[in-house]
């Protein structure tokens, strides 16, 4: 239960820190990425604002050991940096600059009910959807005998 | 940089570190929004659960803003209907694929100086700017105005 509070609670907390930094807007997004026309740094400082608390916090508490309601850390496994990786992030990097959305601003602003909003994030759910069951019939046809047998 | 907002970025940031910070020390779980949201019909129980009260906790920040200041939201639309759904695809594929978003990887990821993340997020950076400067200075499509 407690954990569910702190989720709702950072869900909400993440939120309107975007809101409050400017990055709800695609415009402002853009005007950061249009590093050759009249340049927005401000998502430079929202990042690193961001990245330096949590630098101080993920260190304290990997060395704590654990977290305080949960009996252990959840990271993900890959640490090789992969084709899929650089491939992931480049198209990703594209759909950001095409639209100005990145996942998180997107959700939130859904709640305005504005057409190209909603458009987004009903197409970005769905290609993950999508992704994600074309994943798992891959990974059931790599479990299946290869006919011939090798 | 005629529209440059320190003072509200860097607010904006310390709040986005505060809540990203808490889900890891309080849960133990990287605060990535692509991989909460886009795991929620691969996950069960309650892995399951605190994906979406968190999702619900992201749409009530989202009312919140709508209340205190509409302004703090895009309702303007700032884009065309076709080019959202092209972002969007790009962004859904491109994130499930390269694990991570700008919170994900930009946030959690370089603040736990993981070489997946730090290149991650220099690649996507990369390709957005580059993506931007095709629009606007090569193809003169101009998008984004507020």
């Amino acid at each position: 239960m407690k954990r569910l509070v702190v989720a709702y609670v950072c869900g909400l907390l993440f939120a309107v820190g975007l809101g409050i930094s400017g990055m709800t807007h695609p415009s402002k997004v853009m005007a950061f990425l249009d590093v050759t026309g009249d340049w927005d740094p401000s998502l430079a400082l929202v990042m690193g604002s961001g990245v330096l608390v949590n630098f101080v916090f993920f260190r304290m508490a990997t060395r704590r050991g654990a977290p305080f309601l949960a009996p252990s850390f959840s990271l993900p496994a890959k640490t090789a940096v992969d084709a899929s990786l650089v491939g992931g992030a480049a198209l990703f990097g594209v759909g950001w600059g095409l639209g100005g959305f990145c996942p998180g601003p997107a959700i939130v602003s859904v709640v305005t009910g504005a057409t190209p909003v909603v458009a987004f994030v009903v197409a970005m759910l769905l290609a993950m959807g999508v992704y994600d069951l074309m994943e798992a019939r891959a990974a059931s046809r790599r479990l299946l005998p290869v006919p011939g047998g090798r | 940089m005629s529209h440059f907002t320190p003072g509200a970025a860097t607010l904006g940031g310390l709040l986005l570190g505060i809540a990203s910070s808490l889900l890891f020390v309080a849960n133990g779980r990287i605060l990535g929004i692509s991989g909460i949201v886009g795991q929620i019909p691969l996950t069960t129980g309650s892995d399951r659960s605190w994906r979406l009260v968190f999702l619900l906790g992201l749409l009530t920040g989202g009312l919140v803003l709508l209340g205190f200041d509409r302004s703090m939201l895009a309702f303007a639309s700032e884009q065309t209907v076709p080019t959202a759904v092209a972002a969007g695809v790009l962004v859904g594929v491109g994130t499930r694929l390269g694990n991570g978003c700008t919170s994900g990887h930009g946030l959690c990821g370089i603040a736990r100086l993981s070489r997946r993340s730090i290149v991650a997020t220099l690649v996507f950076m990369a390709t957005g700017a580059l993506t931007v400067f095709v629009v606007r200075h090569v193809l003169h499509l101009g998008g984004g105005v507020s």
